[in-house]
């Protein structure tokens, strides 16, 4: 039956118009502001940003802190999703084990974090890593390890925020490998197990094939989520030691709103989606490629 | 029950246990050194049960550092942005699936599209926007840029398209009204979507913190996580406070999870596998 445009309207209508004014028009003003050099002075007066074609872009590929900025962000990134992935598989599949119990506490434990405020818990863990007073560095006492200046030293700066950053998503990841063994129908480790197949090879030879699609989703969510990486290296470091944890996010909040160069920032926001659309398209295909 | 070495099961119950304990003794330990006086924190061994607990951090927190009015502040907010964006969402989403009319796909695709532009694109320009309102500092502009979710509208629709159309071609032929069929037929049955939208929304705009970052420059607007950071800023040795701090912020959505858990858990293998 075709509805009247009274009722359409009213039904789209509130929907739409927020759409238009907080995502689709700013989504098109952003492409406008990396344009221009809006800056503290056109935040008196509109009228003060100048076009100035590309030269945003310009500068900021020969901006050392951005490439610093995108290094690191990529370094987080390579090391944080293979982590969070092995260990949240490793996590479900002992889980889906019939034999296993207390799996319900178990879920609970490896979830808290995924809901846990992260600039709250940040606040924990910059406690936890403290060289002197952290519980870390006791623990690793005990074993007669010297534990480092975790957020204090530039080399041990980032793995800090990568370890925040995994804690944090382990349990989500989790739950979703889970739902993924679970549409594994029993037969086919049955019919394996008949064959002979030893737990590694039924792991390797149906588990891991059947995951695929569980495999393609999550590591497209972590490439999106954990390149926006800002709120544990803000809480943690600030972006030290040294520009050591300064990520992408991080450097377009310093350049837009301590700064307020507006227009420049745009320009890291519009890398940061060209990014972000290409991995995730580049790791779609490669995904659907059998 | 298939066969088990008891080896086996010590191994793989260990494996869990560790991995638990390092996901639950943040939690334990902020707990406990929020109710701690001074000269206990530093005490190694840690002593993960205060010998001489005490709620001076939380009395101090809430009386010299006004956290009452963040604590309400995220409450106003995060409960509004979860009822608006349920309603508004629901609606669009209704519409897009039982409504037809000229350029609905075409329209409904732009919805999708705006799911894959990260939050960063339009900082910046909304930012710009409400500072010319006037809106800075203020709760509208804290709650509305949240009320606009194409992934509520998108997951909305995706539910509603799954009830049958025969229930409301009936309720029209009784003479029903689309407003009727909307509140008493539609979204009595969109229930469970409703609940897994609304525990995402709310858990999310509670924990948000780069736009209220950004809106809420006066100390009278600060939602909880953006007071949590102030405070670790300003309280830099004050150890105990800042637990209390993060306590007051993590703790709500704990508890809001350990009761609707199966929600939640539904709601993540529901969301995440439609990807």
């Amino acid at each position: 039956m075709k509805t009247n445009w009274f009722w359409i309207l009213v039904f789209i209508g509130p929907a739409l118009a927020l759409l238009l004014i907080f995502l689709i028009i700013p989504i098109f003003a952003s492409l406008f502001l990396c344009l221009t050099d809006f800056n503290v002075r056109a935040m008196v007066n509109w009228s003060n940003a100048k076009f100035v074609g590309f030269r945003n872009f310009i500068e900021l590929f020969q901006d050392e802190l951005f490439w610093k900025a995108v290094l690191n962000t990529f370094y987080c990134l390579a090391v944080a999703m293979p982590v969070t992935v092995c260990l949240a598989l490793m996590n479900s599949v002992l889980l889906n084990r019939e034999q296993t119990k207390l799996k319900t506490f178990f879920k609970t434990a490896f979830f808290l974090p995924f809901i846990t405020n992260t600039v709250a818990i940040a606040v924990v863990w910059a406690w936890i890593l403290n060289p002197h007073y952290g519980v870390l560095n006791w623990l690793l006492g005990i074993f007669g390890i010297e534990g480092p200046n975790w957020l204090g030293d530039p080399k041990w700066a980032m793995p800090s925020i990568i370890m925040l950053v995994v804690w944090k998503a382990v349990g989500y990841n989790t739950i979703l490998f889970l739902a993924g063994l679970q549409n594994i129908p029993d037969f086919l480790y049955e019919a394996a197990e008949l064959d002979g197949a030893s737990s590694w090879q039924k792991f390797w030879y149906i588990t891991l094939p059947l995951l695929k699609p569980t495999t393609v989703f999550v590591t497209t969510m972590m490439i999106i989520g954990y390149l926006q990486l800002f709120e544990e290296p803000y809480m943690l470091t600030q972006g030290g030691p040294l520009n050591a944890t300064l990520s992408i996010v991080l450097y377009l909040y310093r350049q837009g709103f301590k700064f307020f160069n507006l227009g420049y920032a745009s320009s890291i926001a519009v890398v940061l989606f060209l990014m972000i659309a290409s991995l995730t398209i580049l790791r779609l295909k490669l995904g659907g490629q059998d | 029950m298939r066969k088990t070495s008891v080896f086996n099961q010590i191994v793989v119950h260990t494996i869990l246990l560790i991995s638990s304990a390092c996901m639950i003794v943040p939690f334990v330990w902020m707990v406990s050194t929020s109710l701690k006086y001074p000269d206990e924190i530093f005490v190694f061994p840690p002593r993960w049960i205060p010998r001489n607990p005490t709620l001076e951090n939380y009395t101090e927190l809430f009386k010299s550092m006004n956290f009452g009015r963040p604590f309400l502040n995220t409450i106003i907010v995060a409960g509004c942005i979860t009822f608006f964006s349920i309603l508004i969402s629901s609606m669009a989403g209704y519409a897009f699936a039982k409504f037809r009319f000229k350029g609905r796909n075409r329209l409904f695709f732009m919805v999708l599209a705006t799911l894959m532009v990260p939050g960063q694109m339009t900082l910046i320009p909304v930012f710009l926007l409400m500072r010319y309102l006037g809106l800075l500092n203020t709760y509208t502009g804290l709650i509305a840029p949240g009320i606009a979710s194409s992934f509520n509208i998108f997951f909305m629709r995706q539910f509603i398209y799954t009830i049958p159309n025969d229930l409301i071609e009936a309720a029209r032929i009784d003479g029903a009204k689309e407003g009727y069929i909307f509140f008493k037929i539609i979204l009595p049955l969109s229930k469970p979507a409703i609940t897994t939208i609304a525990i995402f929304t709310f858990t999310g705009s509670w924990n948000s913190f780069l736009w209220p970052l950004i809106i809420a420059q006066d100390e009278r607007m600060y939602t909880l996580p953006v007071a949590v950071s102030v405070l670790a800023g300003q309280y830099v040795e004050n150890i105990a406070i800042q637990m209390a701090g993060s306590c007051v912020v993590i703790t709500p959505i704990l508890v809001f999870f350990l009761f609707a858990q199966r929600h939640f858990i539904k709601g993540i293998s529901l969301t995440g596998l439609k990807g």
